[in-house]
């Protein structure tokens, strides 16, 4: 199932906000994780295996090192649902 | 002509009847390691819960250290060494290849003459020990079976290694494993996964060590986190649901929860993904004792038995998973 930019940024958000305690609104897609988050390499595998998850999307290792803004994870995401 | 063998016979079930710790007295300081790394006491707090390690002296060799847990779990079962019929030893980290370890301190003990060897399961290496003892009990192998996990790490380990540097340290930890009039020990689910051999291993083998270009170059552990955190939360958060299952204990029956002390953002995301209930005791020894491989489930078993965090009687799930990957889970009766 195809889901919209929208959706993801705001599912993400969830997630984000579930897993380390940022606020909802601060997740925006210009945010690094890691500088703007404090979503640390092991957060970000628990982000990674939440939107599997969430959106039934695999996120392998090697690809998570690419994810540096949110708006990195949205367009993954919505190009692999 | 065919002569019928006649099989061994036990007892029909098995417990853990006392469980005994070492802890080398050198205290490590996350400052003290950050004398090596670029990094902090805030960053590897944050990135692992560990405060502090222990790191064992000379004098405080696998041996030394066995037979000192094992000799307190002895005391703690009632059990005497002449009754023990097997010593399991698991550690990575005896650094001679042969004899095994087990037979030595075996023979310190005063278990004279005990079917004594190692097994080499890095972090699930106790909880293959007890499933082994299980079995071993209840076939007639052995009365009664001293289950020791050992590692001297710090030898092995990277000083100047970022990532690895932090986490590792020393310990024993010991059980014994005797007959029980009621189960006391549940299925073990065990395995591996050798395809992902490599994410935590030693760098290059002793061979290739002592040959190495440019002279002798020591063979330390290397781990990728990222790739064993992912599996060690989510793939052993199912393990350990199976071994739930395979004894028929639910979590709301759950009294401990004692995973391998690796680190303590993997036992915080078990926790949440085997959604265990609020009023199941989580162990947490790694803050002090930082990751003793096979030693760590029997030292922060003995941790929460002596701040009275569980009691005589309880059931408790442990998991032990690491280097292979290699794996086990069971439910036993406490102690």
């Amino acid at each position: 199932m195809a889901y919209s930019e929208q959706e993801i940024l705001s599912g993400l958000a969830e997630i984000v906000n579930e897993i380390v305690g940022v606020p909802t609104s601060d997740v925006q897609t210009d945010k690094s994780f890691t500088d703007d988050l404090d979503v640390d390499s092991l957060s970000m595998v628990e982000v990674a295996m939440a939107a599997q998850d969430k959106f039934g999307v695999t996120i392998p290792d090697e690809e998570i090192k690419n994810l540096k803004t949110v708006g990195d994870a949205v367009s993954f995401i919505a190009k692999n649902s | 002509m065919s002569a019928p063998i006649k099989p061994g016979s036990g007892s029909a079930y098995a417990r853990v009847l006392g469980f005994g710790g070492y802890r080398p007295a050198r205290v490590v300081t996350n400052e003290e390691i950050c004398q090596n790394i670029d990094s902090s006491d805030e960053w590897i707090q944050a990135r692992s819960g560990i405060v502090t390690r222990r790191w064992a002296n000379a004098e405080e060799t696998v041996r030394a250290m066995s037979v000192a847990a094992a000799g307190k779990a002895l005391a703690n079962a009632g059990v005497r060494a002449d009754q023990v019929g097997a010593v399991v030893v698991s550690t990575v980290s005896h650094l001679y290849q042969t004899p095994a370890i087990a037979t030595v301190i075996a023979e310190d003990l005063g278990a004279k003459g005990a079917a004594a060897f190692d097994i080499s399961a890095a972090c699930a290496g106790f909880c293959y020990g007890v499933g082994l003892a299980d079995g071993m009990v209840r076939t007639g192998s052995a009365d009664y079976v001293v289950v020791i996990g050992v590692e001297r790490l710090s030898d092995l380990t990277d000083p100047h290694d970022r990532s690895t540097a932090f986490i590792f340290a020393d310990g024993a930890g010991a059980a014994v494993v005797g007959p029980s009039d009621e189960p006391g020990i549940g299925p073990v689910v065990w395995g591996s996964d050798g395809t992902q051999a490599g994410l935590i291993t030693q760098e290059e083998s002793w061979h290739q060590a002592f040959y190495s270009d440019g002279g002798a170059q020591w063979p330390h552990l290397r781990m990728e986190g990222n790739p064993v955190f992912r599996w060690a939360v989510w793939e052993m958060a199912r393990v350990a649901q199976q071994a739930l299952d395979a004894a028929g204990v639910s979590t709301a029956d759950l009294d401990a929860f004692i995973p391998h002390q690796a680190n303590m953002r993997i036992t915080d995301a078990m926790v949440k993904a085997l959604k265990l209930p609020e009023h199941v005791r989580v162990a947490r020894d790694i803050a002090q004792q930082g990751n003793t491989s096979a030693a760590s489930v029997p030292l922060a078993i003995e941790r929460m038995q002596e701040t009275g965090e569980v009691k005589s009687g309880e059931t408790a799930l442990i998991i032990g998973f690491g280097a292979g990957l290699a794996y086990a889970a069971q439910v036993i009766k406490l102690p």
